[in-house]
């Protein structure tokens, strides 16, 4: 059974988002990393970018399949995870914590109403699985 | 309407492992058990095991059965020993590839073995040109397939078996007994190490599962995922992919397959041709100068206008680097031309390098 932690927010593709004051932490679930399998390139935008709700804001790319980051929400990017150049292992491994991708400053802070709660998107996982 | 999946005599024992299972040929496949990656860098290093049973085995009996396999396929199939095998095609009358096959030698008959996805279409074609002194039958559905491989297969199967491994050559083969199976051993493969690949009756196929991985260091169980990025390294072909109907064996580098001096052979005055007038495209190694898979299908360009496509692409394990096989005019197939892939919506530099990606130290 894919973890979806009890303190974080979720979109309907698979991406989780941690509420730090006014800025946000994205990344991809326990769920979205196990149906990607080997992560073998992870592809994101740089710091000072813009990025907007459901829009794409990168990739991550697997032996057998590449697949867009949505954005959960808008805003600046104002720190970017470098280690997963190097390691993009660590979204198979740990994709709640060292797996963390892009830090986001909030453009709307209503934007995260309409993200799933972890019930929400267990049910959500449960019926696609 | 699309035919139900077939199911392999170890489905259960796949799930059980925790596979992951796809289509594949119309069977229900393990892609992967624990990851890709890991399967691939075991049979590098040590040994894996593979469930082949979707793979087809048709045999041609009777005293012309050499004489039909000589029109059949484009290699020299007199040149086999009873107990050897041989890489080999099959090619229409224009040239193009109806299938590649692994041709055996044995001792009352041949054993074709063929690609899943192919063997209805193969055994179709081979009735075509059967004559009435030799017989064809598709024995697929109750020949099973495991294939182990890796620098420990020959270790792992020697405790297991009545037959001296060392004096069982490359691309030769012999009946023996493995862990109370009557296997059909052939030092054979599709992953660039050594190893073997392991023949019985459908029945016993799970039996001789169990029995390899009964060793106190037993392989890895690997799925499709590794098999093709095994493959991929070692550059060889698979079908639907480097190998089509549209493709003669020349632009596919498999002209040494075709031996234009045997008497007569499906598909000889055109490949005859072919090989006068030099392949107009070629299949070639890129290496991926940026962080992406080229992906199967994806345009190879040339200053910006779409010269070739890639067929085949993946992360190499071996390598750390983005390989992919891709056809390109002849003039663009020399090691080192600079090319480009149009990947989604980007374009990334590629280069032509020599393959195999990866070569076994021998």
């Amino acid at each position: 059974m894919a973890e979806v932690p009890k303190d974080l927010k979720y979109s309907k593709e698979h991406e989780w988002v941690r509420v730090a004051g006014d800025a946000v932490v994205i990344g991809i679930t326990d769920h979205a990393q196990e149906q990607l399998g080997d992560v073998v390139y992870v592809d994101l935008p740089s710091v000072g970018s813009e990025i907007s709700q459901f829009e794409s804001f990168g990739t991550v790319e697997s032996v057998k399949a590449a697949s867009d980051l949505y954005a959960p929400v808008s805003g600046k990017v104002v720190e970017v995870n470098d280690a997963l150049k190097e390691h993009p292992e660590l979204v198979n491994e740990s994709p709640y914590d060292k797996a963390w991708m892009i830090k986001v400053k909030l453009k709307d802070k209503k934007e995260l109403d309409v993200l799933l709660s972890p019930a929400d998107y267990d049910e959500l996982v449960a019926s696609i699985s | 309407m699309q035919a139900p999946l077939k199911k392999t005599p170890l489905h259960e024992t796949h799930l059980r492992l925790g596979a992951r299972m796809i289509e594949f040929g119309g069977w229900l496949m393990p892609v992967q058990y624990s990851s890709i990656l890991e399967e691939h860098r075991a049979v590098r290093q040590a040994a894996g095991i593979f469930d082949l049973f979707h793979m087809g085995e048709i045999e041609v009996r009777g005293a012309g059965a050499l004489e039909l396999v000589q029109k059949l396929t484009t290699n020299d199939a007199s040149r086999l020993a009873d107990g050897q095998a041989q890489y080999s095609l099959l090619c229409y009358e224009d040239g193009g590839v109806v299938d590649d096959v692994l041709v055996y030698r044995l001792q009352d008959s041949f054993l074709f073995v063929v690609n899943a996805a192919n063997i209805e279409k193969d055994y179709q074609w081979m009735s075509q040109h059967v004559t009435p002194s030799c017989e064809l039958e598709n024995v697929s559905d109750r020949t099973g397939l495991i294939a182990l491989q890796g620098p420990l297969a020959g270790s792992t199967l020697q405790p297991l078996t009545d037959t001296d491994l060392s004096t069982l050559l490359y691309y030769h083969c012999r009946w023996a007994t493995v862990g109370g199976v009557r296997t059909l051993i052939s030092r054979t493969g599709y992953t660039g190490e050594d190893g073997f690949e392991l023949f019985c009756t459908a029945e016993h196929v799970e039996r001789l599962w169990n029995t390899l991985l009964s060793v106190a260091n037993p392989p890895k169980t690997c799925g499709l995922g590794a098999r093709d990025t095994l493959r991929l390294e070692a550059a060889m072909p698979l079908y639907g992919h480097e190998l089509d109907a549209t493709v003669n064996p020349f632009e596919a580098r498999l002209g040494w397959v075709v031996k234009l001096d045997k008497p007569r052979f499906v598909g000889k005055e055109a490949l005859a041709r072919a090989k006068q007038i030099g392949p107009r495209r070629q299949l070639v190694g890129l290496e991926i100068l940026d962080r992406t898979i080229a992906r199967s299908g994806f345009p190879v360009l040339k200053d910006g206008d779409r010269v070739g496509h890639v067929s085949s692409g993946t992360f190499s394990p071996t390598l750390e680097r983005s390989i992919a096989l891709g056809y390109v005019p002849s003039e663009l197939a020399q090691v080192g031309c600079e090319l480009s892939v149009a990947v989604r919506e980007r374009v990334v530099k590629a280069r032509v390098v020599p393959i195999p990606f990866y070569k076994r130290r021998k």
